[in-house]
């Protein structure tokens, strides 16, 4: 398959799977992912895939079905959304601890209550500690892209971690945009075969998994995760390098938009950062030095390239789309805790928006920037919301 | 000792039949203690045993291995003869 396509990014990330072809999904519907699994689930009765397809009673089960599969030695997949990434809570850190390199994409949407099917980032976030590798996505194309590049990094013998690709609800899951695919055979050459560390289908080698893990070594095996985690970081690198190879397209763990010799920047995760380029080239257009990060990998956190782009800005506002109730959002206390050894650390501010769905506009970002260069402004702020 | 450096990856054990190094005999509070003139030989015990803590010679009931036995007592229990009586550790 070539050339370009009109899709949205939960089409595309059901293609991203029929093209790699994944032993086993375990998945339950959940809107607004929901076409994600429909899709695949269309190549597999219609024979375009070999995957083993389970449909299961819920999420708690999809995820456990999925560890035990990817123990055995399958390459699994699957993919949620909100309530149903919280009902696998408890077999994320399952997933992490056991060193299980599934993949699972995450169509971000808010937690309830109330009742809400719109875009946010409450369910990843409530996630972000559980040893996952989590990487975002701008656009469709990178929705499509992530799914296959995390395959690479999760089955890497230094990293044996689970990694959750998130795309935003609704604005990318079901949006139509232009995307690029590769085709089937680079996609395949790509990720390549499977070749599981200790799978317990090798009878030959007998293993035992999940056993008790008591005082004397359960530290040293989250100490051991941690150092996955981080160790990640270099194939993350070496995997992206060797994506633009294949696809022209390049990335990092951060993307850095006019940042140079920006006095005023904002670190924004997911199709916000799209809103907030667009944001700054209306304001370099009117003569003011402002820049934007785009964090597109927050576990592992790349602390050191946020620390050399931030060092001696004036301002930086952290965009949070989860608000941690009675603190701030969650982004904003890991940029100050990362930054605040700086001996030219900028002056950090928070806004929490568009929680629920709300709408962000460019009109609203330039605010952001108008509010850190006329610092007029509280160090949490509330974007949007009325008072 | 487990270190960082030596634990398994995810605490996967990969060497089959490990068990027998993890000795679990400090666990127990009762010891069971067999009557050998009452024994008929049947091994229900050693059928019945969850930890194979029974150990058989030539066919026989041959005694207990005390360094895994936890005492949880189901060999007394299930003998037809009542030949295993349960004891405490201290006594």
């Amino acid at each position: 398959m070539t050339g370009n396509l009109g899709i949205n990014g939960d089409s595309a990330v059901a293609l991203a799977w029929k093209q790699v072809d994944p032993d086993v999904c375990a998945a339950y519907p959940i809107t607004p992912q929901t076409i994600i699994v429909e899709r695949f689930s269309d190549y597999v009765a219609d024979g375009e895939v070999e995957t083993e397809f389970v449909c299961t009673e819920s999420e708690h089960s999809a995820m456990t079905v999925c560890i035990a599969s990817a123990s055995a030695g399958a390459r699994t997949v699957t993919a949620t959304a909100s309530a149903g990434l919280a009902y696998m809570w408890e077999t994320l850190g399952i997933a992490s601890g056991l060193r299980v390199p599934l993949t699972m994409t995450v169509a971000n949407r808010a937690l309830s209550g109330p009742l809400n099917i719109h875009c946010d980032h409450s369910d990843v976030m409530a996630a972000r500690d559980l040893g996952w590798i989590i990487m975002f996505a701008e656009n469709v194309q990178e929705a499509y892209d992530n799914a296959i590049m995390a395959m690479r990094i999760a089955e890497h013998p230094d990293v044996q971690l689970p990694v959750m690709t998130n795309l935003d609800g609704f604005i990318l899951t079901h949006a139509i945009e232009r995307m690029t695919p590769l085709d089937s055979h680079t996609v395949k050459d790509f990720v390549g075969e499977y070749k599981p560390l200790y799978p317990l289908l090798d009878v030959k080698n007998p293993v035992t998994h999940g056993v008790m893990d008591l005082q004397d070594s359960y530290f040293e095996h989250r100490y051991q995760v941690n150092q996955a985690m981080k160790a990640s970081a270099n194939v993350i690198e070496q995997v992206f390098k060797e994506f633009g190879k294949i696809s022209g397209r390049h990335y990092d763990m951060i993307e850095t938009y006019m940042c140079d010799d920006a006095d005023y920047v904002t670190l924004t995760i997911g199709s916000t950062a799209g809103t907030m380029k667009a944001a700054v080239d209306e304001l370099r257009a009117e003569g003011h030095k402002v820049g934007a990060v785009k964090l597109k990998v927050m576990r592992p956190f790349p602390a050191q390239k946020l620390r050399d782009v931030m060092a001696g800005k004036k301002c930086v506002a952290v965009m949070d789309r989860h608000l941690i109730v009675g603190v701030s959002g969650p982004v904003f206390l890991e940029v100050a805790a990362d930054l605040m050894d700086l001996p030219d650390c900028p002056k950090l501010v928070n806004y929490v928006y568009g929680l629920g769905g709300r709408d962000v506009m460019v009109e609203d970002l330039k605010q952001v920037y108008m509010n850190m260069m006329n610092d007029k402004q509280d160090k949490v702020n509330y974007l949007g919301v009325k008072l | 000792m487990k270190t960082v450096k030596t634990a398994t990856m995810g605490g996967r054990i990969v060497e089959p039949g490990s068990a027998m190094k993890f000795e679990t005999g400090d666990w127990r509070s009762h010891k069971p203690v067999l009557e050998r003139d009452m024994c008929i030989d049947c091994l229900t015990c050693w059928i019945y045993c969850p930890d194979d803590s029974v150990l058989v010679k030539d066919g026989k009931m041959g005694g207990f291995r005390y360094t895994h036995c936890k005492g949880c007592g189901i060999c007394a229990r299930a003998c037809p003869k009542k030949a295993i009586t349960m004891v405490e550790e201290d006594e």
